[in-house]
């Protein structure tokens, strides 16, 4: 088990490495960091002056250790374009991301694990057929075209929700909430929908196998065979042990809400970290590009690490067949 | 009726699965229609939508030919620039789909051959390989495919940009998805390695990349042919990504993301088809590949089911 524990925490740190040394690659040689900090009429010496402050002279090694101690503390430098704290930036938009990304969470477990259960339960109704032909839809109509579709009947139509933007926000300290307004609330419900859609589909897919799953093993088969009622076969037996990869669900999804936030970030104009970074592509800020990756590259890696463990913990086989293995 | 038939005469396995399912006829035929129009855009549409001199500012923005104003030169209604927009979606279908093979095409190359020499040496090269896959797998598609599109922006000047972007959504797609046909090669080689048939191989002393290619290979097809169809449905819902979110190919060129992307400036004023058509193309596109991918699935891997 220390083992288990042991060899994950070596894969993160490792893929953490990885991460950052692409994202240092990125801004030390993907266009000239001098030539995009100053403008035309600074001088050569002043140039050079500057390259030396930064340290861009010394040796690609030494650059890459002070690369990574920044970021350490926290210090991921100053954006091209705005010219602003790099971190400032991205803790200003964190709490617009987060929220949304919380609620379109709590939509698609609500709806997607219930009728993932439903669907595998009552096999071959018209509605359990019916609910899954509309999975498949969830999950192939893509992200945009769904908030499209929802701001033209909820916006242009009927014209009941806001669709853009974050609507009123009321500050707790530095974290801009959405929760506590009535504005506020409005301005969610299109943004979670449009990205609690396809991942709701996805959980509702998944609950559905593994409960299939379950239902045709043996103990599920011996229960049956001793007349218990189905009541306490399905709730009692099978629900309980198909839950179990509800946590691996739930990290897929994290991974997958914060990915596509980019998108729908983008469809509403919601000033969260995804939007922050699409503007840096189209801008070519390079900074911002390569703190984003590493900041996202860290809420996977920790995300993963944490299912991972939770899952040796609720099912301890896992570890040891890791273990004879290895 | 239909299923008699079928029962009667059909021998192949394959074919007889086929012909039995309505979702994969159905899909399938879906598939073949898109992609002829595609192919043969330049022929069926009624204008070329690439050519400027073809359309008129005074036809902009005809509604379909069914509501009250519109045209039947016209049928689903023009774009603001006086465009046909029938024409445009078939012309935007086909380069979404060139973009969407293409990519897939270049991460199987590089996939299925990483995964083989992984699977059949073993050793060093596979656990670089492998590891290379981890760090791949833990960032999600849709961002590795923008930082692709990103760093393509810095590094090629302006001026070449609109022209290369093509290759650069390729790239950025094709190096976003090649994990999976590495860690699937890399398994099915694994399992394939020991059998008699690859010792007799190498027992006769052929060279190892003929073992690899001519012997291997062919056997492992069937699930890595199941993943290209899965594969390309998200290859092509990544284009459409990329292009809505305006890194992708330019406006000139437009495929249906871009189309899209045009198309919601006017959702709020009531052009809507501008916006709805190009949608519902994609739609029915990345649905009927995902059909025909979740039918090739089910028969050729019975486990996964």
């Amino acid at each position: 088990m220390f083992r288990f524990i042991l060899i994950r925490l070596a894969q993160s740190i490792f893929v953490m490495f990885v991460v950052s040394l692409i994202a240092f690659s990125l801004f030390r040689f993907v266009g000239d960091p001098v030539a995009q900090m100053v403008g035309q009429e600074t001088s050569i010496q002043d140039q050079e002056r500057l390259r030396e402050r930064l340290g861009l002279n010394d040796p690609v090694p030494v650059q890459f250790v002070r690369f990574l101690r920044d970021l350490g503390t926290g210090n991921f430098g100053f954006s091209y374009r705005t010219r602003q704290p790099i971190g400032e930036m991205f803790l200003d938009r964190m709490p617009a991301t987060l929220e949304l990304s919380f609620v379109s969470l709590l939509i698609s477990l609500a709806f997607g694990i219930p009728a993932g259960i439903y669907t595998a339960l009552k096999r071959g109704r018209f509605s359990s057929s019916a609910m899954l032909i509309l999975t498949l839809i969830g999950v192939s109509v893509p992200t945009f075209v769904i908030g499209i579709f929802l701001i033209y009947i909820f916006g242009v139509q009927l014209t009941v929700l806001p669709t853009f933007g974050r609507g009123e926000t009321i500050a707790i300290g530095w974290w801009k909430t959405n929760f506590l307004t009535v504005e506020g609330l409005r301005a969610l419900v299109l943004p979670a929908l449009t990205l609690g859609i396809y991942q709701l589909a996805l959980t509702m897919r998944l609950v559905r196998s593994e409960m299939l799953e379950v239902l045709r093993t043996d103990y599920i088969k011996f229960a049956v065979a001793r007349g218990l009622n189905y009541r306490s076969i399905y709730f009692h037996h099978a629900l309980k042990n198909s839950m179990m990869p509800v946590i691996t669900i739930v990290g897929l999804q994290l991974g997958g809400i914060i990915a596509f936030s980019i998108v729908t970030e983008s469809v509403f104009q919601w000033p969260g970290m995804g939007l922050l970074f699409l503007e840096s592509i189209q801008f070519v800020d390079i900074p911002v590009m390569s703190s984003y990756l590493v900041i996202i590259a860290f809420l996977f890696v920790i995300i993963n690490l944490i299912v991972d463990l939770l899952y040796f913990v609720i099912d301890p086989r896992i570890g040891s067949a890791t273990d004879s293995q290895i | 009726m239909w299923r008699k038939i079928i029962d009667g005469t059909v021998e192949n396995e394959f074919l007889y699965y086929f012909f039995r399912s309505t979702s994969a006829l159905v899909s399938s035929s879906l598939c073949l229609i898109i992609l002829l129009s595609a192919l043969f855009a330049p022929l069926i549409s009624a204008s070329n939508p690439y050519d400027l001199t073809t359309f008129d500012l005074l036809d902009s923005l005809t509604p379909p030919f069914w509501e009250e104003k519109g045209s039947s030169r016209f049928l689903l209604g023009t774009d603001d620039q006086g465009r046909d927009l029938l024409s445009s979606i078939l012309y935007g279908t086909r380069l979404s789909l060139a973009i969407g093979v293409t990519s897939i095409v270049f991460a199987v190359v590089i996939g299925v051959s990483l995964g083989l020499m992984a699977g059949y040496f073993g050793g060093r090269f596979d656990a670089v390989v492998m590891r290379i896959a981890d760090v791949q797998l833990s960032l999600p598609a849709i961002l590795t495919a923008l930082l692709i599109d990103g760093i393509a922006r810095g590094l090629l000047p302006a001026s070449e940009h609109d022209r290369l972007m093509f290759f650069v959504l390729v790239v950025a797609i094709g190096l976003s998805l090649w994990v999976n046909f590495a860690r699937t090669a890399r398994a099915s080689t694994f399992v394939e390695r020991n059998k008699e048939y690859v010792q007799a191989a190498e027992i006769m002393g052929l060279p190892k990349w003929r073992i690899l290619l001519t012997h291997i290979l062919p056997n492992i097809m069937s699930p890595l042919l199941v993943i290209m169809t899965i594969d390309l449905a998200i290859a092509i819902l990544l284009e459409a990504t990329l292009s809505f979110l305006g890194v992708g190919v330019p406006a000139n060129q437009p495929s249906l993301g871009t189309l899209i992307r045009i198309g919601t400036e006017y959702i709020f004023s009531g052009e809507w088809w501008i916006v709805i058509f190009p949608s519902l193309m994609l739609i029915i596109l990345i649905i009927s590949v995902n059909m025909v991918g979740d039918f090739l699935r089910d028969v050729l891997n019975p486990k996964l089911k």
